[in-house]
């Protein structure tokens, strides 16, 4: 890719670098970590952790870049060539970026991206097999370790099989269609033995997040996600002279789309012959990776696949819905918010929770309704004697009060709950006026009292207005409960004159 | 090169049918379904011995006027029918080709029961089965 690109045009002017050099970043939200370690690695002398807009690029450092990164392709000439252009169009774009250090979100890479994306994506086929620009192929440190411990959780022995049925059940959970899994698993099981082994299993992982994220399968399994490759490549922690060993050695023979990466192999061989860029890429590579790592926001929460990109939410919750569900909390139940202000109820209409604990017992299916009720009487026991008391006294009585609502409506105690907050928020409001002076305590009450009754009525308006809907709720049951009993009743008539009309037969 | 490739399944309904677009495909499908009916016959013949492994069917099923066309059948332990037609016209006698493309046919059929996501009996949409199939059919300008 533009690695590639970048390598060949290395006698060319530093802004030409500059893109290509950038380039890969952009090419998709998810490579940006991915990307990092090549500019990382060259970065290292310089600021690791500049943002992307920090500092305009330096055409010398660019240029110094450029052979670090990737000695490869002799053999991107020929992909080389589709590209020259769009890469200066993209130069003035891409150089204010600078070497961006690899700030994920940084919205120019990501605008520049969305342009490059498109490009990127032609690309693909070209340059699925190039070793470093895969950068959506790539398997992070922080995503190996996640997909090891899925491994670990399906397979305890890391160097065994995951069977295909096993595999199937946990891959089915990440939501993908079954042709897409199929697929998937077609990349991923290069032994086609019907099941997966570590790297394996790391690749086909890989390929789900990477199509949940959005981005299109590959025709071909990656080089990056190979077997062989991610079997040296991350036990090691240089991992670029065993990826050209990898490379130079593996060279399967059965699947045509792995044909296209002989050629990329081939052609890798003779990249091997670059040592110094080769040595530089392993040193800096591991320090690339440190880099990324802290530039990397892992949520520290996140219980599946953590990605640098965008889109890392997006991997969460597909991955989150993927992948059993957590159980939602435990839904607060609902209340009365007004309930603390509807006391008065109790001390100014003796008549009204009468009615009201008169409509207590409700049909099981509409217990929350009747509970303003409820709750306007303990907001009633609770202020009567905040008027009459202090408050810690109004505190330590008004449970008491509450408990005779509490008799009559053996369905409502989980309201109950809620009092608690209730007479504490309660009694900070008369706190906060009855705590001023002694003299204004008497006054104060007394305005409490005005705005209580005003709150009352709103508190009985709503009220009635629930009672109201649940009558028309009970209505509606009846009548549903009256429709279905007629039915029963015109279903016996049948029957019975069914059975009528078959008794004289067997008598007979 | 094979103008047609269709694998059956064993209760004779296709799993897998791909002919070069060029000529009316129609075509090609009646002469698979006429030689399944020669491909049965062969296999009950066989009886008490064991499935042999290849079974051809050589011989003018359905001449044309522009070219003649044979079709091969290729029987797995499972009762899988492999048919293909070929394009007799070009090559003389591809007896071993026929074989070799039979074999890799088997063994692309196999890699795809090998996918846990695969349900015997399903059509089968593997790619990398396609773009085998495609390597041996003949190119048609």
């Amino acid at each position: 890719m533009s690695k590639t690109d970048a390598e060949i045009r290395f006698g060319n002017p530093a802004e030409l670098h500059g893109t290509k050099v950038q380039i890969p970043y952009l090419i998709t939200e998810k490579n940006t970590f991915k990307r990092m370690d090549d500019e990382d690695k060259q970065q290292e002398t310089q600021s690791p952790t500049m943002s992307p807009l920090a500092s305009p690029p330096s055409s010398p450092p660019h240029y110094q870049r450029v052979p670090l990164s990737h000695g490869y392709s002799k053999l991107r000439s020929s992909t080389e060539q589709m590209h020259p252009a769009p890469y200066e169009a993209r130069q003035p774009l891409v150089q204010p970026e600078g070497p961006s250090s690899g700030a994920p979100g940084a919205k120019p890479p990501r605008h520049q991206a969305s342009l490059i994306r498109s490009f990127s994506v032609e690309r693909e086929p070209h340059d699925n097999n190039s070793n470093y620009p895969d950068e959506p192929w790539r398997i992070t440190e922080e995503q190996r370790e996640y997909y090891v411990n899925q491994f670990r959780s399906l397979q305890p022995d890391p160097s065994s099989f995951i069977s295909g049925s096993v595999a199937k059940n946990f891959f089915t959970k990440s939501k993908l269609s079954i042709p897409e899994l199929s697929y998937i698993w077609e990349l991923s099981d290069a032994d086609c033995d019907g099941a997966l082994t570590l790297p394996e299993f790391c690749a086909a992982f890989h390929l789900i997040v990477a199509r949940k994220t959005g981005y299109p399968l590959p025709e071909g399994l990656p080089p990056t996600l190979q077997p062989e490759y991610l079997q040296a490549a991350f036990p090691k922690p240089k991992r670029e002279c065993s990826l050209f060993d990898s490379y130079s050695e593996s060279m399967p023979a059965n699947q045509q789309p792995r044909e296209l990466n002989r050629m990329e192999k081939l052609s890798i061989k003779d990249m091997a012959d670059f040592p110094v860029p080769a040595q530089d890429v392993t040193s800096d590579d591991k320090q690339a990776l440190l880099q990324r790592l802290k530039l990397c926001c892992l949520p520290s929460d996140l219980p599946l696949f953590c990605c640098r990109s965008y889109s890392s939410t997006s991997i969460e919750e597909a991955m989150k819905r993927g992948e059993d569900p957590p159980t939602p909390p435990p839904r607060p139940q609902k209340t009365h918010s007004r309930a603390s202000s509807l006391d008065l109820n109790k001390v100014f209409q003796p008549s009204v929770p009468a009615t009201k604990s008169g409509l207590l017992p409700p049909p099981p299916a509409l217990p929350p309704r009747p509970c303003p009720s409820q709750s306007e009487q303990a907001s009633e026991a609770e202020i009567h004697p905040q008027l009459n008391r202090a408050p810690s006294q109004a505190a330590d009585s008004s449970p008491t009060k509450k408990d005779i609502p509490y008799s009559q409506p053996p369905s409502k105690p989980i309201r109950r709950k809620f009092r608690p907050e209730n007479p504490a928020t309660e009694n900070q409001e008369p706190s906060s006026t009855v705590g001023g002076p002694a003299s204004a305590a008497t006054g104060k009450p007394h305005t409490a009292v005005q705005k209580q009754s005003s709150k009352q009525k709103k508190a009985i308006q709503t009220a009635i207005r629930k009672n109201k809907e649940a009558n028309a709720v009970l209505a509606r049951l009846n009548s549903e409960l009256q429709q279905q009993l007629k039915e029963v009743h015109q279903e016996r008539i049948a029957l019975e004159n069914q059975l009528e009309q078959l008794r004289p037969v067997t008598v007979l | 090169m094979a103008v047609c490739v269709a694998v059956i399944a064993k209760e004779n309904y296709p799993l897998y049918i791909r002919s070069i677009p060029t000529e009316n495909e129609l075509k090609f499908h009646y002469m698979v379904h006429t030689s399944l009916d020669v491909v049965d016959e062969k296999i009950s013949a066989m009886g008490k011995a064991l499935v042999d492994q290849r079974e051809l069917y050589l011989g003018l099923l359905y001449p044309t006027e522009d070219y003649k066309l044979c079709s091969y059948g290729y029987v797995t332990n499972s009762k899988v029918k492999f048919v293909m037609v070929v394009d007799s016209s070009n090559t003389a006698l591809r007896d071993n080709e026929i074989r070799s493309m039979f074999r890799k046919l088997h063994n692309s059929y196999t890699d795809v029961m090998c996918n846990p996501f695969y349900n015997p009996g399903d059509r089968i949409q593997s790619r990398a089965f396609d773009s085998m199939v495609t390597s041996m059919m003949v190119q048609v300008c």
